[in-house]
């Protein structure tokens, strides 16, 4: 709650600061911020508490995934610092609005009322359309923009007409009362439930960009600028599957059977669009779109799974997957900046021109493969746990499968970058970028040298 | 503690060794390879070869919410693949002192980094922290040989890449399966496995998760079509790592983890395996005899080789079970000499065209007897150490099956045709343009290849020296299998 209170005094003082004549010190403000809203996250680890009529609690759950999207966003901001030394007029609008979006991520997490799921979406997403659309010479994140505005509303729309729907099958809108209300439901009523979560569920699907409601992803990551893409990609993702599976454990863990075919079947349809879309794209900021509908499905297979090991499988691989997509969206950015292309080839010879930007995509790919000594390994091994637990030996296969065509593209961008020839002269980096992308690469190597420090948590 | 060393120890190592600028990288990672010689000869020396629980252990919780404890250890069997790793690691390291590569710091730290991964392997005590060195092993041969290889590099050992990830992700799949049978809190230790009791439908499917994860390693067919290629694009240094030691990875996962966790299983594909391992063995040395270029003869003879060695395994007896253990040993050092033999042609003449070569005999002297050596060690000739090996290996797979046994024995006939046809024609005649000036070992070659001359008559003439190392060990293991 603290978090939340925070952010918002945050933001509002942050557009206050906007008035400044220096952009200079925003970055450095922000952070500080950030910082402090972490600790105060954090500070509440262990702490059981529910506020406005049970509408919102703060328990490990909620700080767990507050946490990671709050440390996502502190990774993410320093990768703007061209956005400071260029001056642009907006940037306290732009930090603003990644703060206001943070604070309906955390009530995504944090619910325990659909009402205010439903406010956490919207407060979350509607910076997000104004944040896709923040290159407004570009026409490509124009289009985004608008793309990413229509269809987000549709599907919000959507989600509320599911609520309703149990409400009307159920006549509460808290979670634990309807999870006791549809354990004895009136026979008549269950189709009117069956179809309220179908609903949600087709709605939380686009938000998070699993298949069959994906097609916006690629063209709304590729014409968004790359700093709001990495988080449109981190924090979105990590708030939504949290939000989710929230959701089906603490209502609808009485109808599991019920909402267990559709489930498995976008979680293998996800895998299936996300790999196989990753393979035949040649902008490296596109292969990140369907990399991340992978990702999504791959998270989806511990909700399918829906045991005690799901939640801090969940939890891991959300921090994996974003520490290393972070990264990963970090070099894109510079080496997209200053080659002009997003494309592969952009990043031909890498390793020669900058053997430090080369490394760190080399660990960020190699964690989003699950290759061992990264944490991606070990998110991927605990997935796979939470799904074997559950005898689904065949959604394994597939997410073996899977994961090996995955090899295959991260590891183009590997060959592209250490055995091309240069495409360009050395990318300039800036020693705060740096740092933090030694910061993501410890990380990611931490998680897949010592991940008992993240895998137990909840 | 001296597991833990010798595993650590190359990974710090690698780190030292990147931060020394030019040439001098060599002599570092040479060093850092001498002093975890040492430390392996140490191992030897306390090994009380009649105890058959591993020693040397070292427990330590790991992500204990999992299960996974970093266990390691050694027993007679993993001592000798630790001996055979710390052995021929200096030497390798050694043969590139001549070639020029590129960026030497990253190369020699990628070889050390190697050897975590190898050594990791080969005593690891827990299924996943064995997978977690499986695929350490893996990322800096990738890079070895996609980054010093030669031009086709790329295309080829990607698909070696993506071929053995592959496989191994079944080993991953099958491994959570197996740790959620285990009774209690679940644990992924080595004797959690052993100690399972599954039905043999169950074991069924699990033999062929595991066997595909180790078959592509080895390569058995008809999991080997990546293997001629990368052999031959990877550079020396590369191609000895891979055929010398990596492939024993393979052979040590079936002994570890596959053979004592589902016996029946095993029974029930031995026949399937023995045959594929057969089928490699005439397969591998058909295709040998046509090549024309040296590096892919021996990769073709290495398959056939290791055919031999796969299906050792699968008898499940303790001559075929010993053969495979005596063999690892001789195949990794022939087939590292003869690779290094054969780049120092390449080095010299700047080919490895059969037809292009000859009389380099009349120039090279110690060349040719090391080579001659090496080669016999290769084609079993009494006496050397490859002998020891295919004796034990052919009788083994008798005992299980004769026609087998004698279809497998065919090896010994069409290696004698390949190696010594290759020999003739590469030593002796006439020299021409290219051989003209072909010079004689320099110290350092010699420093590589004198050493391997002694392994091949150690093993050949003292055999027991290693076969006591892991005769206990397989003798436990095949308790084990026939509970």
């Amino acid at each position: 709650m603290t978090s939340i209170i925070l952010l918002s005094i945050f933001g509002i003082v942050n557009l206050f600061l906007g008035f400044m004549k220096s952009k200079k010190a925003l970055l450095p403000i922000v952070l500080v911020f950030l910082l402090v809203v972490l600790g105060a996250t954090v500070y509440d680890w262990g702490l059981n508490q529910s506020f406005f009529q049970n509408m919102l609690t703060v328990d490990n759950f909620t700080v767990g995934f507050t946490a990671v999207m709050v440390l996502s966003t502190i990774f993410i901001l320093p990768f703007s610092r061209r956005y400071v030394v260029n001056e642009e007029p907006n940037l306290a609008e732009y930090y603003t609005l990644m703060m206001f979006s943070l604070v309906g991520g955390i009530m995504m997490v944090g619910y325990e009322n659909l009402l205010m799921l439903f406010l956490g979406i919207e407060i979350m997403s509607i910076p997000m359309y104004v944040l896709a659309g923040s290159d407004k010479r570009n026409i490509l994140s124009n289009e985004a923009a608008m793309k990413y505005f229509l269809m987000g509303s549709f599907f919000t729309g959507i989600i509320l007409f599911g609520m309703a729907l149990i409400y009307g099958a159920t006549g509460h809108f808290d979670l634990v009362d309807i999870a006791n209300v549809a354990n004895t439901l009136d026979p008549n009523m269950v189709p009117l439930l069956l179809m309220g979560i179908l609903l949600i569920l087709i709605g939380i699907t686009f938000k998070i960009g699993a298949a069959p409601f994906h097609f916006w992803t690629p063209d709304v990551y590729e014409g968004t600028p790359t700093l709001f893409t990495g988080y449109m990609s981190t924090v979105v993702k990590t708030a939504g599957i949290a939000a989710f599976y929230k959701l089906m454990n603490v209502a609808f863990p009485a109808v599991y059977d019920e909402w267990f075919p559709t489930v498995v079947a976008i979680t293998v349809l996800t895998l299936l669009v996300g790999n196989i879309g990753a393979v035949a794209q040649t902008s490296m900021k596109r292969m990140l779109a369907y990399s991340s509908i992978s990702h999504a499905g791959y998270l989806l297979m511990a909700l399918a799974a829906f045991n005690d090991r799901s939640e801090n499988a969940i939890l891991f691989y959300s921090l994996a997957y974003s520490v290393a997509t972070i990264a990963a969206f970090g070099v894109l950015k510079y080496v997209a900046d200053e080659r002009g292309s997003d494309d592969y080839s952009a990043f031909n010879g890498l390793g020669k021109t900058n053997p430090l930007l080369a490394f760190v995509m080399t660990v960020s790919m190699l964690s989003l493969a699950g290759i061992p000594l990264t944490g991606g390994f070990f998110g991927k091994l605990f997935l796979f746990s939470a799904a074997l637990e559950k005898d689904m030996l065949w959604l394994i296969v597939v997410a073996i499968l899977m994961s090996a065509v995955g090899i295959y593209y991260y590891f183009r961008v590997i060959i592209a970058m250490y055995m091309k020839e240069p495409a360009g002269e050395r990318v300039a980096v800036d020693s705060f970028a740096t740092f933090t992308l030694i910061a993501l690469v410890f990380l990611t190597v931490i998680m897949g040298v010592v991940p008992g420090l993240f895998s137990n948590l909840l | 503690m001296l597991t833990a060393f010798l595993i650590l120890w190359p990974a710090l190592a690698a780190l030292l060794v990147l931060l020394v600028k030019g040439q001098g990288a060599k002599k570092v990672a040479f060093a850092a390879a001498l002093v975890e010689l040492v430390a392996g000869i140490w191992a030897w020396v306390n090994f009380d070869p009649n105890q058959t629980s591993p020693q040397f252990l070292l427990h330590l919780p790991w992500v204990e919410s999992a299960g996974i404890a970093f266990k390691v250890g050694m027993d007679g069997i993993s001592l000798l693949m630790v001996l055979l790793t710390v052995f021929l690691m200096p030497l390798i390291i050694l043969a590139s002192f001549k070639n020029d590569y590129e960026k030497p710091s990253s190369f020699f730290a990628l070889i050390l980094f190697m050897q975590t991964g190898l050594i990791g392997v080969f005593t690891s005590l827990d299924a996943f922290l064995f997978y977690f060195f499986w695929e350490v092993a893996l990322i800096p041969i990738y890079f070895i040989a996609a980054l010093w290889g030669g031009a086709n590099r790329i295309k080829v050992t990607f698909k070696f890449f993506i071929y053995t990830v592959f496989g191994s992700l079944f080993m991953l799949a099958a491994f959570v399966y197996l740790y959620f049978q285990t009774p209690g809190t679940h644990s992924s230790e080595e004797v959690a496995f052993y100690q399972l009791v599954l039905d043999s439908g169950t074991q069924s499917w699990l033999f062929w998760f595991l066997f595909i994860a180790f078959a592509i390693k080895m390569p058995v067919f008809p999991f080997h079509t990546w293997q001629p290629d990368t052999y031959a694009e990877a550079p020396a240094a590369g191609t000895m790592l891979l055929s010398g030691i990596m492939l024993k990875m393979g052979v040590y996962g079936v002994l570890r983890w596959l053979l004592p966790v589902v016996p029946l299983g095993v029974s029930q594909w031995a026949d399937v395996a023995l045959v594929l391992s057969i089928i490699g063995i005439i397969y591998g040395a058909i295709i040998a005899i046509r090549q024309q270029d040296m590096k892919r003869l021996v990769a073709f003879s290495s398959i056939s080789h290791v055919g031999l060695i796969a299906a050792g395994l699968f008898t499940l007896n303790e001559q075929g079970l010993q053969g495979v253990m005596i063999q690892m040993l001789s195949h990794g050092v022939n087939v590292v000499g003869l690779f290094f033999i054969i780049d120092i042609i390449q080095r010299r003449t700047g080919t490895r065209e059969i037809a292009a070569l000859g009389g380099i005999t009349q120039n090279a002297p110690f060349l040719t007897v090391c080579f001659m050596v090496l080669l016999l060690g290769a084609v079993a000739l009494p006496l050397t150490n490859g002998f020891v090996g295919e004796f034990l290996l052919l009788m083994g797979v008798f005992r299980y099956e004769a026609w087998m046994g004698a279809v497998a024995g065919i090896t010994i006939i069409l290696g004698a045709v390949y190696m010594l046809r290759m020999f003739q024609r590469v030593m002796f005649g006439e020299k021409n343009e290219i051989t003209q000036g072909f010079t004689d070992l320099t110290f350092t070659e010699k420093a590589v290849l004198v050493p391997l001359v002694v392994m091949v008559f150690w093993i050949g003439l003292a055999p027991n020296t290693f076969l006591k190392l892991s005769e206990p060990a397989v003798l436990n293991l095949l308790e084990v299998i026939k509970r």
